[in-house]
């Protein structure tokens, strides 16, 4: 791409400037040949805080072009303070058009959840990764851990998973669930709930993992195999719900707890808020005798 | 003492190791065969602790071979190995007992998560099965099985070191390396300590290098010994014979300043 008008902003196209972004695609073609491999790249100071997606942002300022559809989401949501802040730098330093719908998006800027509707081949789902390691906590040392990569030693991650079962008589970790990527490398999905991995197996859209503060970046490849880690034993599970979203009724998304009142109320809604609004829009309704909320309770899966 | 082998467990020749002008280890060899414990002794500063991190792949010498009787290669060279094969062994075959607990346990995660480490590192998938192996050898290094999901940080220090040795031994390793094993013991939790490593040494036909400034820990665990002073072997043979008959001037001082109880 070559340099723009900066236009009314005074920026070059997506803020980034073009060695930057060069700098990054090259980055993302290693990770992308690498799957699941995470590359040092010179993550750059972005006008946002460290922890608020700034490996994101930059992994999308380098991919994204004039005819690019955004959609950014925070926690399912599009209209969070993170996803609403982002999607309007892009707008402003890139002038793209941008989406809440995840059918129309060509490239998706997410934090914490993959959209329910099924990605598409084509589009791009870019996550922001705060701890790119899954065996940091565990393993402080980087040179250790790389090593352990590079020589596919991954006992330590057992460890975790088995100090799990046996602190809470399941496997408890139910975000930033680790997953092997390409049945080799081991890979932190960043902090999504358990409930999305499944997603991320033989997905036909190209994920990215943008880490700054990190300085990481790694990807998985469209239809590439991702397995959650788990005992034979113990097997990976998702989440479940004992009741249905509290709007659109659906059973097969990832609800959130949305307290109603200061008296105990509370319901069950979508997570992801386009899922929700496209079942509404389609004529979905909750049943009429959807258990009282208030009295139902989130089940962890065990 | 298995002696129906001719091929030695671990060959080290010629071994050199410098630091800067200063000779750590100086042209130093022996070699040991399986079922059998060597003890080297010798004042702090000798060199011992450099020599064990040489023979165990933890220091590149500068001068000499060590050779490790490999179940693939035969006797194969360890720092012509490849890595992974070498961190392979480091694992496996090889055991690593620290002085200080806290160097060889994971502090954050519980004794039962300690000790099985080194089996999920080796492909144990099974939690039930993982865990009932754990257990098992905490009670074959005499510690409650009930305790299994304390905390490393709960337990004594003698404790804590057989803990440090049941995650050792649970992948049933030829050959383990001990620095100072009994070091910051009370006298007593010592004993038991050696007795308990005498017996699993026996059972599992375990070799070993213990690293000791205590004689008392030669005469009790090993058949042979070595003495090094200022880097240099200064004798070696049969513990008995060292201890009782000194020839070197060092070793009787040595053997002379035990204090008798």
């Amino acid at each position: 791409m070559k340099p723009d008008d900066p236009g009314p902003t005074g920026y070059n196209f997506a803020y980034l400037d073009e060695q930057t972004k060069r700098m990054i695609r090259r980055a993302l073609l290693k990770a992308v040949a690498i799957p699941g491999y995470q590359v040092p790249f010179g993550s750059r100071e972005m006008p946002l805080p460290f922890g608020w997606g700034t490996g994101g942002i930059q992994v999308t300022a380098a991919v994204i072009g004039k005819n690019d559809v955004l959609k950014v989401i925070d926690q399912g949501s599009d209209d969070t303070t993170n996803a609403v802040n982002i999607r309007r730098f892009f707008a402003r330093t890139a002038g793209i058009a941008t989406t809440e719908r995840t059918t129309d998006a060509t490239i998706i800027q997410t934090r914490h959840r993959i959209p329910e509707t099924p990605l598409a081949a084509g589009q791009i789902i870019v996550f922001q990764v705060p701890e790119p390691e899954p065996m940091r906590r565990l393993e402080a040392r980087e040179a250790e851990t790389r090593k352990m990569h590079a020589l596919e030693e991954y006992g330590l991650i057992r460890v975790k998973l088995y100090e799990d079962i046996t602190r809470h008589g399941h496997i408890a970790t139910t975000y930033d669930y680790p997953v092997m990527v390409n049945d080799r490398m081991l890979m932190a999905p960043s902090p999504i709930p358990k409930f999305d991995n499944p997603k991320l197996d033989r997905n036909p859209a190209l994920m990215l993992f943008g880490a700054g503060r990190e300085k990481r970046i790694y990807a998985v490849p469209p239809y590439t195999k991702v397995r959650s880690l788990d005992f034979d034993d113990h097997p990976f599970e998702i989440q479940k719900w004992n009741q249905c979203c509290a709007q659109c009724g659906a059973t097969d998304s990832f609800l959130d707890e949305v307290i109603t009142d200061d008296r105990g109320g509370r319901m069950f809604v979508c997570s992801d808020s386009d899922y929700c609004r496209q079942r509404l829009a389609a004529g979905q309704r909750a049943p009429a005798d959807q258990p009282d909320s208030a009295a139902a309770s989130v089940q962890a899966a065990t | 003492m298995n002696t129906e082998t001719d091929t030695p467990l671990l060959r080290v020749s010629g071994l050199t190791k410098r630091f800067g002008a200063h000779s750590a280890c100086c042209d130093v060899g022996f070699e040991i065969f399986p079922g059998e414990v060597l003890c080297i002794v010798g004042e702090s500063g000798s060199g011992k602790t450099t020599l064990l991190k040489c023979i165990s792949a933890q220091l590149q010498p500068d001068h000499g071979s060590v050779e490790f009787d490999t179940r693939d290669q035969g006797l194969a060279d360890i720092y012509r190995l490849s890595e992974p094969m070498r961190r392979m062994l480091a694992r496996t075959d090889w055991g690593f007992v620290f002085q200080n607990p806290r160097d060889g346990l994971r502090a954050g995660v519980s004794a039962g998560a300690n000790v099985a480490e080194r089996l999920m590192a080796v492909g144990a998938r099974h939690y039930a099965n993982i865990r009932h192996e754990a257990s098992g050898w905490m009670q074959k290094v005499e510690l409650d099985a009930r305790r299994i999901d304390d905390l490393p940080d709960t337990f004594s220090g003698g404790m804590q070191q057989r803990l440090q040795i049941a995650r050792n031994l649970i992948t049933r390793p030829r050959l383990v390396f001990m620095d100072e094993p009994t070091a910051g013991l009370d006298v007593s939790v010592q004993a038991r300590l050696l007795d308990l490593l005498r017996g699993l040494a026996a059972d599992l036909g375990l070799a070993a290098v213990i690293v000791t400034h205590d004689l008392a820990v030669a005469r009790l665990l090993a058949q042979r010994m070595m003495v090094m002073r200022g880097g240099s072997v200064v004798e070696s043979g049969l513990t008995d014979q060292v201890l009782d008959d000194p020839q070197h001037p060092y070793t009787q001082l040595l053997v002379s300043s035990v204090i008798q109880a």
